[in-house]
């Protein structure tokens, strides 16, 4: 019977959460790295034992962690993010330029084909690449000519929190970036380009419509169809047809379109769900009530998924890097909290259950399907 | 023999308990005896100074002999009861207030 394997990243450590196929009880480990902060830890689609975290501390600084065995036993890799040539600068917070200074990984994206290649999205925005399993890193300068200086960093840090591989052709790569924007390379990472067309940002740019500068969320694609991605900006639900050449608004009849995650299911490409927070100033859900919204059209209708979810007093967020979605059927669909509840369902969105209630802030979450 | 007493979380990165004991060529100094962590424990290459700068990270913090070395330069000597083992020398997490 199939497995479910979830990688919980926390402010105080990793989690793994292991479960059969009934994904009824669960079974929990860690905290891994206490104390840590864990941005993100996802496995290798080829080798779905081997595992990569990213470990950051304000004190410490940057580690990366790589597991063989799927979480029981970790080593540290590489962690020399160096960015390659004339580092630049991008505009700072008083109007001045400022150069890029590494702070943290946020986000890891495993190879589609080999596990010792990853992509790393870091803080100041650069994307770098691993081909050797994490002992050495490499940056895709070409990205920071994406007009990289007009970027400035917003409240939460000009980090790239999105990458994604497009399966059907390996010259091309999405990536987003807070308050710069979503990215496109089509000849691997060599040149770059903005895709933020059909954006507005009319409360956080002084030309809402700027070719860089939009405070993306999180971009989600389903694999079988690559060219059409869903978009949760800092407001509105976006959704592309053309790979990112142009976006329209799906917020449709949403009680608010701000939020941080998107996600698709694993077996419907127009299905996706997002968690509706009250706005940028209040950091928690409408009314007090955890709610899912799941759009069966790719959008513009949506249906409150609440069943199982507190409806009164719950004023938790739900960070960018932290739903997740198996494969198994019917799709179970997984998200943390800042309050450091995981959330999982096993039909799709229908009804909810909390796997664990009580863990330190969740920054993500990652579902594997495991054989 | 130096002694040197990491924060909890670089002991449990570099799978050390207690005191860590180093040889180190003359002259001592803040500076050599930082490069003799890392020479012995690569994994913390990046932690306690920046990977390319060798800045101290701004919230590590160096102590000896009741004084703070944070700010003194790499080729510092470091106090005579380090050198001769008297004293450890004490590499902190800096406090977080709140």
């Amino acid at each position: 019977m199939s497995r479910v394997r979830l990688l919980v990243g926390t402010r105080k450590g990793a989690f793994v959460l292991t479960s059969d196929g009934k994904r009824d009880k669960w079974e929990i480990s860690g905290p891994h790295f206490a104390g840590w902060e864990i941005y993100h830890i996802k496995g290798s689609p080829v080798e779905p034992d081997r595992l990569y975290a990213s470990q950051t501390s304000g004190w410490f600084g940057q580690k990366i962690q790589r597991s063989n065995d799927g979480g029981k036993t970790w080593d540290a890799v590489g962690d020399k993010f160096v960015y390659e040539g004339q580092t630049g600068t991008h505009q700072w917070y008083d109007g001045t330029q400022h150069p890029w200074e590494f702070k943290r990984v946020w986000h890891l994206e495993p190879s589609l084909k080999d596990p010792d290649t990853v992509y790393a999205g870091v803080e100041d925005a650069a994307l770098f690449l691993t081909r050797d399993g994490g002992q050495t890193w490499q940056e895709f300068p070409g990205l920071r000519s994406a007009k990289g200086n007009l970027w400035q960093p917003g409240a939460g840090g000009m980090g790239l929190h999105t990458i994604i591989l497009d399966p059907s052709n390996p010259s091309r790569i999405f990536i987003a970036i807070s308050a710069a924007g979503a990215f496109r390379t089509d000849d691997e990472g060599k040149t770059w380009k903005p895709i933020n067309q059909g954006l507005k940002s009319a409360y956080e740019l002084p030309d809402p419509t700027a070719e860089v500068g939009h405070c993306v969320h999180r971009i989600a694609m389903h694999p079988s169809r690559p060219g059409v991605l869903f978009m949760q900006k800092h407001w509105d639900v976006m959704r592309s047809d053309n790979a990112g050449d142009m976006w329209t608004e799906v917020s449709g009849d949403l009680p608010t379109d701000f939020g941080f995650p998107i996600d698709v299911h694993a077996h419907e490409p127009q299905t996706i769900y997002v968690v509706p927070i009250k706005s940028d100033s209040e950091h928690f859900p409408p009314d007090g009530k955890l709610r899912v919204y799941r759009s069966r059209t790719g959008g513009n209708e949506w249906q409150p998924l609440t069943k199982g979810l507190p409806q009164s007093d719950c004023y938790v967020n739900v960070l960018r890097d932290a739903m997740s979605v198996d494969s198994l059927q019917p799709c179970g669909v997984y998200f943390g909290t800042t309050g450091g509840q995981v959330y999982g369902s096993t039909d799709g969105g229908d009804s909810w259950t909390p796997i664990v209630r009580d863990l330190p802030a969740v920054l993500s979450v990652e579902a594997q399907t495991l054989p | 023999m130096i002694r040197v007493l990491l924060p909890t979380h670089l002991r449990t990165l570099a799978c050390v308990d207690g005191e860590v004991q180093l040889e180190v060529p003359d002259p001592i100094t803040l500076g050599s005896v930082l490069e003799a962590v890392e020479n012995r424990f690569p994994v913390l290459r990046g932690s306690i100074r920046d990977h390319v700068t060798l800045r101290r990270r701004p919230f590590v913090r160096f102590f000896a002999c009741q004084q703070d070395l944070s700010h003194e330069p790499p080729d510092m000597p470091l106090p005579q009861p380090v050198t001769s083992g008297v004293e450890p020398f004490l590499i902190v997490g800096a406090m977080a207030g709140g």
